[in-house]
């Protein structure tokens, strides 16, 4: 094969290679469901991501492969060199630029994400989170349950209603995470830390500690409810009335690991 | 016996150990009675004395093989020994069990002892692998789990990464540049020695009542000012280590700027010499960060210090800013050497003159500088300021255009070039694909709202494999089959090597490729067990592993059989052009018997009657003792 037909030949591989790859990668979710608004935003640029990724390895690994078919000693070039090019401007001043701009553009891409993601809602309910070792507890402030602070170990949120989470911890960092939701916050004893949620999806989620917090730290789990407004005020009512039964102590021990 | 017990050797250090050990106990007695309140009602605390002995045990060691004896002697005032190269270079196997101030000896010293610490830490990572096999494995229990892969990490990174590269950097430099040794040999000894002291403090960890460290090689306080003794074993163990570092750093950095021979300008360095270079620098402005970070944890621990308890005015976040100022250079210090050892390799082995041979150069410049404005990307969920996520993750992406000019530049350079597909050049082409696979993982992780959800899962313990196995650990390969024939003057077994990349390549991407697929559905990192859902994956990856862990025998086996009975190798195998092919295999003692005078690029493959350095005609007139008249066996 003539050096021209097996560059065209590498070419045509390589693209639908990029093809290959950007489309197995739209095929294949390997993400857990979307539950939240904000991990729609997330996806959206973890694709974008793979779009711009994919065809700078296919790249790579092509030029590498084109050089060993093309390039490789034949017998007989055992004390022969290559041709001594020493470099050429134009093209390291290209292999610069593009990735740069390419770079900024996706940075600049990934904070508008930020940016929507982390915006304030018009309307937010705010629940209380405290990790320690190796639990968590979740408190509901009057202004939810319209009466008194809540303390309990599940977590059930409204759906379609913005979650503002404020985190404290008890003893040592751990990290406050549901994969569903594409949303991590680290709990930090000392200071208060946010997490802001929009749930879009019923069910029930994984939450896990995604920080080392000690020996417990891989049994640090326990779940997302997310249920419909009705229901949650139900649940709420429930909670309010065990409370209130069992004289404001914590009303139920379900759900607690670790 | 007495001469035996006051000459610098073991038996010296053996009974200064002892004395360390009194010492201590002597020590933290007569500070706890003196201050006699309440609190200590117990005049001798285990801890107390183990802590003090885990600072003192370790210098007395030192002090007893002989690193400081001359230092001593001058600064006592007392005749200093004249120079007789006795302790330079090795005639019987014995020379490398001592303290000797031969670059080449330190060299393997080196290479050796990192490579026994890799051995460790694999097999360390076999047993975590084997815990991981299924869910709610019992085959360890958590807390030993938790110790497992912290004392992984830290052997890796502080006993295997960074002295690997420290080692080839100590062989080959003064070679490449044309000097007779490093500028402080005696400085080069002793930053050999401290790291098997290293090395030996982290393993006694596991002996450690409550077992090993179990907070990651991150140790993040408050886990770790509150965590049993073991702890105690890290943050001591990484100041040897450390120091270790800063000492070759700095020998590096005045060798190369003051010990290049006649004509070698900065820019006929290779781009080994280049990357080092840089390597020290942050080398020498980084590692006092980690230091520091340890000792609040150990006044914290040992003193109540409460740097970072706060609920008394501590703040735990600065730990972690502290920490990875440290450790995020650090990463750069465990590839940019390996970096320089992809550029001698492809270009000998394509037979052409490095692309873009200065933006090579000034692309590892870049890479020092902005290897310090990145640190807090690993802390973009901490709970810092949000602001500075923004910065961050503007030049976290931008860092990756000078290693994107890094990658690029080989490319060209293998382009019509004569390649010669030999087992230093495989890994070489291995490092660039899977280098720039993690690469590519850490760009996305830039992206602060993708770092948001996958930060400390399992997409990042692939990202890092990718980096460090795929990227550095490969690279070490490259260079250990390319300067093997220079430094043992044996050939190593061809046939072996290439099964060798084969099996490392193919498994290496089956075990760490999954990870990311494992992060992305969300399984924590740093778990002793997991969700069902994970399982079918966690079993693939464990039995992928134990197909990598023994492609590491195929390695150790070549390189342990081809040193005792190699075929012969000649001065310079592979047809390079820099200085160290001028000499045999191994090098003589003061390496270059006729001065070296550096004449043009040290990568001027294909151009005509091109050299590089050229030998004095006179064998140079060195003023040395007896070192010089015994022939190196």
């Amino acid at each position: 094969m003539s050096r021209r037909r097996s560059l065209t030949a590498t070419i045509v591989a390589a693209v639908i290679a990029v093809a290959l790859g950007i489309l197995l990668s739209f095929e294949i979710h390997w993400f857990p469901v979307q539950a939240s608004a904000q991990s729609h935003n997330t996806d959206r640029l973890y694709h974008v991501l793979v779009i711009a990724s994919v065809p700078i390895f296919v790249l790579v690994v092509a030029v590498i492969l084109y050089c060993v078919w093309q390039f490789h000693m034949k017998p007989g070039e055992e004390l022969k060199d290559g041709p001594p090019i020493h470099g050429n401007t134009r093209l390291e001043v290209f292999w610069t630029a593009i990735p740069a701009i390419l770079m900024l553009g996706m940075v600049g891409y990934s904070f508008v994400i930020l940016h929507d993601n982390e915006k304030k809602p018009a309307h937010e309910i705010q629940i209380g989170v405290t990790g320690q070792q190796f639990f968590w507890s979740f408190q509901y402030p009057p202004s939810v349950t319209g009466g008194p602070t809540i303390n309990s170990y599940d977590l059930y949120v409204p759906d379609n209603e913005s979650v503002y989470f404020n985190m404290r911890s008890k003893d040592v960092i751990h990290a406050f995470y549901i994969p569903a939701f594409r949303l991590q916050q680290d709990v930090v004893p000392g200071i208060t830390t946010h997490y802001l949620a929009t749930p879009d999806r019923l069910g029930n989620y994984p939450v896990v500690c995604n920080l080392l917090c000690g020996e417990g730290h891989s049994l640090m789990r326990t779940t997302v409810h997310v249920v419909t407004p009705t229901k949650f005020r139900a649940w709420i009512k429930s909670q309010l009335s065990e409370s209130s039964s069992s004289t404001g102590k914590i009303s139920t021990v379900r759900g607690a690991s670790g | 016996m007495a001469a035996k017990l006051r000459a610098p050797g073991f038996y010296r250090a053996g009974w200064l150990m002892v004395g360390g050990v009194g010492f201590a106990t002597l020590l933290t007695w007569l500070v706890r009675m003196s201050t006699g309140h309440a609190t200590y009602h117990h005049f001798l605390s285990g801890e107390a004395v183990l802590t003090v002995s885990l600072l003192a045990v370790p210098i007395a060691f030192l002090i007893g093989i002989g690193g400081f004896d001359y230092w001593f002697y001058w600064a006592t005032g007392r005749p200093t020994r004249p120079e007789d190269h006795s302790g330079h270079g090795a005639y019987t196997w014995k020379d490398y069990f001592r303290i000797n101030t031969d670059h080449k000896v330190i060299g393997v010293q080196y290479l050796v002892n990192s490579f026994f610490f890799l051995l460790v830490g694999g097999l360390l990572a076999m047993l975590m692998r084997a815990q991981l096999a299924e869910p709610g494995s019992h085959f360890v229990s958590a807390n030993t789990y938790n110790g497992l892969f912290s004392v992984h990490a830290t052997l890796l990174i502080f006993l295997f990464m960074v002295p690997v590269f420290a080692g080839f950097g100590n062989y080959v430099i003064p070679l490449m540049i044309g000097a007779p040794d490093m500028a402080f040999p005696r400085l080069n000894a002793l930053s050999f020695w401290l790291l098997p002291v290293a090395g030996t403090i982290m393993l006694l960890s596991f002996l450690a009542p409550g077992g090993a460290f179990a907070d990651g090689w991150t140790a993040y306080a408050p886990l770790s000012t509150d965590a049993p003794i073991g702890q105690t074993f890290f943050s001591i163990g990484v100041q040897f280590a450390g120091a270790s570092s800063i000492m070759t750093a700095l020998n590096f950095l005045v060798t190369i700027i003051t010990m290049r021979a006649p004509g070698m300008s900065f820019f006929r360095l290779p781009l080994l010499v280049w990357a080092n270079f840089a390597t020290s620098l942050l080398v020498v402005i980084a590692t006092p960060f980690i230091a520091a970070s340890q000792f609040f944890v150990l006044l914290d621990r040992a003193l109540g210090f409460n740097f970072f308890n706060a609920a008394k005015g501590g703040n735990v976040l600065m730990y972690q800013h502290v920490f990875w100022f440290y450790s995020h250079p650090a990463v750069y210090i465990m590839i940019l050497p390996g970096f320089g050892i992809i550029s001698e390799v492809i270009a000998v082995k394509a037979r052409k003159p490095i692309f873009g041979y200065r933006m090579m150069a000034f692309s590892l410049l870049a890479i020092v500088g902005l290897g310090f404005t990145v640190w807090a990307h690993h802390m973009f969920t901490s709970g810092m300021a949000g602001w500075i996520r923004i910065p961050m993750s503007i030049t976290t992406a931008i860092i990756a255009v000078p290693t994107g000019i890094k990658v690029f530049s080989w490319l060209a350079t293998l382009w019509r070039g004569v390649l010669h597909l030999d087992t230093p050049m495989l890994f070489a082409l291995g490092f660039i694909t899977t280098f720039t696979l993690g690469g590519i993982s850490g760009i996305m992780l830039a992206m602060v709202p993708f770092d948001i959800d996958v930060s400390s899962t399992y997409f990042i313990v692939a990202h890092i494999h990718y980096v460090l196995f795929g990227g550095s650990l490969m690279t070490i390969f490259a260079g250990a089959y390319y300067w093997f024939p220079k430094m043992t003057g044996r050939m190593y077994d061809e046939r072996l090597g290439k099964w060798h990349f084969w099996t490392t390549f193919i498994f290496m991407n089956l075990t760490f490729g999954p990870m990311h697929v494992l992060g992305l559905e969300g399984m924590p990192r740093r778990v002793a067990t997991y969700a069902a859902q994970f399982a079918d994956l966690n079993m693939w990856i464990s039995l992928a592993s134990f197909a990598l862990g023994l492609s590491t025998l195929i390695f150790i086996y070549n390189m342990a059989n081809s040193w005792r009975g190699g075929p012969k190798a000649a001065a310079n195998p592979w047809r390079g052009m820099t200085l160290e092919w001028l000499v045999s295999s191994p090098p003589p003692v003061f390496n270059f018997d006729r001065v070296p005078t550096v004449v043009g690029g040290p990568y001027e493959y294909g151009v005509p009657g091109a050299v590089h350095g050229i030998l004095a005609p006179t064998p140079a007139t060195v003023a040395a003792g007896a070192g010089l008249a015994r022939a190196p066996s």
